[in-house]
């Protein structure tokens, strides 16, 4: 099992199959948030459905409207089971703290480079420091929303 | 974090649940980001349009607006971003009748919470703009970045529940721009062509944000040989906010910070890039080549100020528009601008001028559905960098172009 210490996290601990793109992240700019895709043609994950997934990719993005949009997102259960990105902004742990959900950053190397695409992981704010871990893949995949802890 | 009294009792619920929660939240937030304790703030600004917001978030708010009075207003002035329509034109525009119900519940709580509508994102240029070194709590990109470069301001990028978080509690965690060390320069642009237009210097906020890549980058510009105005600052810190999620940058020998490149910039800084005017020329035909007949054209994003409607107003007079033209201002501005009949001069052309709203914060794809509007022109590059989202095909033009395109119905070769 494969460990990447982060900088900062919140939320529960989750496990899921990672969705990975070397590109940023914003709910505004980037999501269809109706029908749960990337919705922004010029972003590398256009058309890939985010429900449930844990989303890896390289920075926040874009607005202020995340910060609200998690929130709305989490209540009507079309959201991803987690966020792990290189670099945040405060927008990000805003509406993560609004809105109760897992989020990690700050890594010593480029998470998007060494996590694979469709890799089962585990993103474990509670431990210290904070961690993602790289699972034995399965025969079958996890629930993605499974909770821990 | 370290906390004083007044937190510790608002911690403990003795200034009520709201700013229990206010201060909670607060607290998540900075302890993720490394603050140490908390700074005064003395006005927030809330962007809360109901396509963000949700059902959820709305009643969310309900719920703090249903608190006794003493427990659930703010206590600083605290003032609200666009919204999601203007009540007068909604029906031309096809928004639904869920989409304004929303928005007047969300305006009934947040007057509840003692928030000022005033329903706008150039502040900084109608309402009062900050001062040097005045700590805020802005939310919205463009306002933070304009305040804390243009004005010299300090505030950090407040998400609607952060903003009336420190309306609520008058303070916000202290890290990012409220300290003078994250201030300093990271990142070194060459600018070999100082842009003429609006939507130029849209594009050069755009390649700059691009090369920021994130939040926590600052970049400094050298070569700028002009003084730009309030509008050409307004419409690059907008772009560099939009592509690079950046609030603070400097211009040397212009911005009140960086009088000199070694006030804001260790000397080993050097310069990442050199700009030219072909790159700005790259940037915006990238956007350009995909658009030939225009469905709408908008001016919106940030919201236009007096002289950017009397500057269209010239350009429209004697003329007559073909396809839909959006001019979207704030509730300060539009006044001044029906008493001056500016208003008027738009008008008779056909277009529309909208007040207290913004186009993407309105609800844009509902809006593109209801219209069937695809391809659409704009001189904000800040628009066409959401819009690709929302499932336009946008073009970055100069205001005559636009103006010309909203006339002819396709874009000029």
């Amino acid at each position: 099992m494969t460990e990447f210490q982060a900088a900062a996290a919140m939320g529960k601990r989750v496990q899921g199959r990672a969705l990975v793109a070397k590109d940023g992240f914003s709910a505004r700019y980037d999501l269809d948030r109706i029908n749960g895709v990337f919705s922004r043609p010029e972003h590398k994950l256009a058309g890939q459905s985010y429900v449930g997934q844990i989303l890896v990719l390289d920075a926040a993005k874009g607005g202020v409207a995340t910060a609200w949009m998690l929130h709305e997102m989490s209540a009507r259960g079309v959201m991803p089971a987690a966020l792990v990105l290189n670099s945040i902004n405060p927008i990000m742990v805003q509406g993560a703290a609004l809105a109760d959900f897992t989020m990690m950053s700050g890594f010593q190397v480029d998470i998007t480079a060494v996590v694979p695409n469709g890799a089962l992981v585990e993103v474990d704010p509670e431990s210290d420091p904070p961690c993602l871990r790289i699972l034995p893949l399965r025969s079958t995949p996890p629930n993605p929303d499974t909770h821990h802890g | 974090m370290r906390l004083n009294a007044d937190e510790i009792a608002m911690l403990a619920g003795h200034a009520g649940p709201a700013r229990q929660w206010a201060i909670n939240h607060q607290m998540r937030v900075g302890r993720y980001l490394g603050a140490a304790d908390f700074v005064p703030v003395s006005q927030a600004h809330i962007m809360a349009d109901t396509e963000s917001l949700g059902v959820a978030g709305v009643e969310w708010l309900e719920r703090l607006a249903a608190l006794p009075d003493n427990a659930r207003c703010v206590r600083i002035p605290t003032i609200t971003d666009p919204r999601g329509t203007d009540f007068a034109a909604a029906a031309r525009l096809k928004q639904q009748d869920w989409m304004l119900a929303l928005e007047r519940r969300a305006i009934t709580a947040f007057q509840s919470l003692g928030v000022l509508m005033t329903d706008t994102c150039i502040n900084y240029q109608t309402i009062m703009p900050a001062v040097r070194g005045e700590h805020m709590a802005y939310g919205d990109t463009g306002v933070v970045i304009y305040a804390n470069s243009v004005l010299g301001a300090r505030s950090n990028f407040e998400g609607g529940p952060s903003a009336l978080a420190a309306g609520l509690t008058g303070r916000t965690p202290r890290y990012g721009y409220h300290l003078p060390e994250k201030r300093r320069a990271t990142l070194l642009l060459r600018i070999e062509f100082t842009p003429r237009e609006l939507h130029d210097w849209g594009a050069l906020g755009g390649i700059i944000g691009r090369y920021a890549s994130d939040y926590w980058q600052v970049p400094a510009l050298v070569g700028i040989d002009r003084i730009p105005t309030s509008d050409e600052m307004k419409h690059f810190g907008a772009a560099l906010a939009s592509y690079g999620s950046v609030a603070l940058f400097h211009m040397v020998g212009i911005t009140p910070e960086a009088e000199r490149l070694a006030d804001i910039a260790d000397p080993s800084l050097t310069p990442t890039a050199t700009i030219t005017e072909p790159d700005l020329r790259t940037f915006q035909d990238a956007y350009r080549r995909r658009v030939d007949k225009v469905d709408v054209v908008v001016f919106s994003t940030p919201q236009l100020s007096l002289l950017e409607l009397r500057d269209l107003a010239g350009m429209l007079d004697g003329r007559r528009t073909t396809v839909p033209l959006l001019v979207v201002t704030s509730p300060q501005v539009k006044p001044d601008a029906d008493r001056l009949g500016i208003t008027a001069r738009i008008e008779a052309t056909g277009a529309m001028v909208l007040s207290g709203m913004c186009f993407y914060q309105s609800y844009a794809r509902e809006m593109a559905e209801a219209n069937d509007w695809q391809s659409l022109a704009t001189n904000s590059a800040k628009l066409v960098n959401i819009l690709g989202g929302y499932g336009y095909r946008p073009a970055l033009l100069s205001m005559q172009a636009c103006v010309d395109a909203a006339c002819a119905g396709r874009i000029s070769a």
